[in-house]
């Protein structure tokens, strides 16, 4: 099970808690996490990536065992502790004020 | 007895107001979708338990909340907003070109005699209209046919903020967008016209009579005249009387003809409302007073109403979709601040008192009146 932890404008806009817990199969990559988390709460479709490109919005960063995965390939395998769920897969609001 | 609901768009989030038709003791509610911006909500004329809210983020981008009771709770509903074909370019600031690119919602308008259609202008500029309750959208592109390469962004961005519908032709439709103009279809969308004759932008465009191109901020139209338009312009509050055919200036003696909204009352065609701004290099009211301006006969001749406005040291501003008028026997006027005031005049302007003081910017007001 792949632990997810969203912004906290998202939670409330997926109506969920701290964590997301998403079941996937086959390689674990950021797609694929962001692919099943569209799955199951399709309100977050095009507030993470944009709907046209699928490319990740401007503001949001993607952090990994304590280091910033934005900008690494979507399709690169993830940690095998994020894939066994011993750490989380954050998705992070740009820090900003407003 | 009838009753009002006052929907209210701020920088953080969306509040209803709600009174009796006395419009003296109010109940707040909200805020709605907190922490995001509602750059407008809006309700259907044919079912005024049905409401559409703009949600938006500059971190998480768009949504499009509806309510189908009046706004105790809300479901979010389709949020893609693909333009059609080729998006083309338009002018940036420098003068360069570039392409369009979807920013967020600006405006919802639902239509006069169906729920479920409701149209979206939005940022970069374009018309979208969904048929299904919200859950899809589709641009009407001939819209950016009508020159849009020569389109450029205000200082809000390249926004269509402004939707008409024509209550009694279903295929008419006004929109103004900024920087671009007016424009007019006959057609329910497929085809557009531009409808700038007799605007001038002396110090804003190199060609000051432009075909397109000029900063319309806001366009009213009384629903018994549908060819009977009104507009605040960047500088100048114009008219028309041919449907955007011509426009002449109806200025007259206001303290300044720089502004952003114009609102005409619920049962005089003739009587108009805007709030004077000292100019576009200092958005605040001249003279630091707060005036909403009126005038009973179309124009020109304009009345300060100032009675329960702050008339010294007040520096807000009242932004272009931030007033709106009720539909009771005596035409109450509301208009929201960028210092989080919404203002309600019960009597068509005469006495002025404030609903809420404390909100955030407000960007957005509509009214429903409800039977």
């Amino acid at each position: 099970m792949i632990r997810v932890i969203i912004p906290y404008h998202l939670r409330n806009l997926a109506n969920v808690g701290g964590e997301v817990a998403l079941q996937v199969e086959g390689t674990v990559t950021q797609r694929v996490i962001l692919d099943a988390l569209e799955s199951c709460y399709p309100v977050l479709r095009g507030t993470i990536r944009d709907h046209r490109t699928g490319q990740r919005r401007p503001f949001i960063r993607f952090f990994v065992c304590g280091e910033d995965w934005s900008h690494e390939s979507p399709d690169a395998p993830l940690p095998e502790v994020i894939a066994s769920g011993q750490e989380v897969f954050r998705i992070v609001g740009a820090m900003a004020g407003g | 007895m009838n009753s009002v609901r006052v929907l209210v768009g701020t920088r953080k989030g969306a509040f209803i107001l709600n009174s009796d038709e006395k419009r003296a003791d109010w109940q707040v509610s909200g805020p709605h979708f907190a922490g995001w911006e509602i750059y407008h909500i809006n309700g259907s004329p044919a079912n005024p338990n049905r409401l559409y809210a703009s949600q938006s983020s500059g971190w998480f981008g768009q949504v499009i909340q509806r309510s189908d009771d009046g706004g105790q709770t809300w479901n979010p509903v389709g949020n893609q907003f693909v333009y059609e074909g080729e998006t083309g370019t338009h002018q940036w600031f420098d003068g360069s070109q570039r392409p369009w690119a979807f920013t967020r919602v600006w405006n919802l308008q639902p239509s006069p005699n169906d729920p479920d259609t409701v149209y979206a202008g939005v940022e970069d500029a374009a018309l979208f209209k969904s048929t299904d309750g919200g859950h899809s959208w589709r641009e009407l592109p001939g819209l950016r046919a009508a020159k849009g390469h020569l389109w450029q962004p205000g200082a809000g961005g390249m926004c269509l903020h402004t939707i008409l519908l024509d209550p009694t032709n279903l295929d008419r439709i006004y929109v103004a967008i900024s920087a671009a103009g007016a424009f007019r279809t006959d057609d329910g969308g497929q085809t557009w016209l531009p409808i700038n004759k007799g605007l001038k932008s002396n110090f804003e465009l190199p060609d000051p009579d432009a075909d397109v191109g000029h900063c319309v901020h806001n366009l009213a139209m009384h629903p018994s005249r549908p060819d009977v338009l009104f507009m605040q312009k960047h500088w100048d509050v114009m008219r028309s009387d041919d449907a955007g055919g011509q426009w002449r200036e109806v200025s007259g003696d206001l303290p300044s003809d720089f502004g952003f909204p114009i609102s005409v009352h619920a049962h005089e065609p003739e009587t108009v409302y805007v709030v004077p701004i000292k100019s576009d290099s200092e958005h605040y009211p001249p003279e630091g007073k707060l005036r909403v301006y009126r005038s009973r006969g179309g124009g020109n001749q304009w009345e300060a109403l100032t009675n329960g406005l702050p008339q010294k040291d007040c520096y807000v501003n009242v932004f272009r979709s931030a007033m709106a008028v009720d539909r009771l026997d005596s035409c109450g006027i509301y208009f929201g601040t960028t210092g989080g005031q919404v203002y309600v005049s019960p009597d068509a302007g005469d006495h002025w008192m404030p609903i809420v003081h404390d909100l955030p910017a407000v960007l957005s007001v509509e009214v429903q009146t409800l039977p």
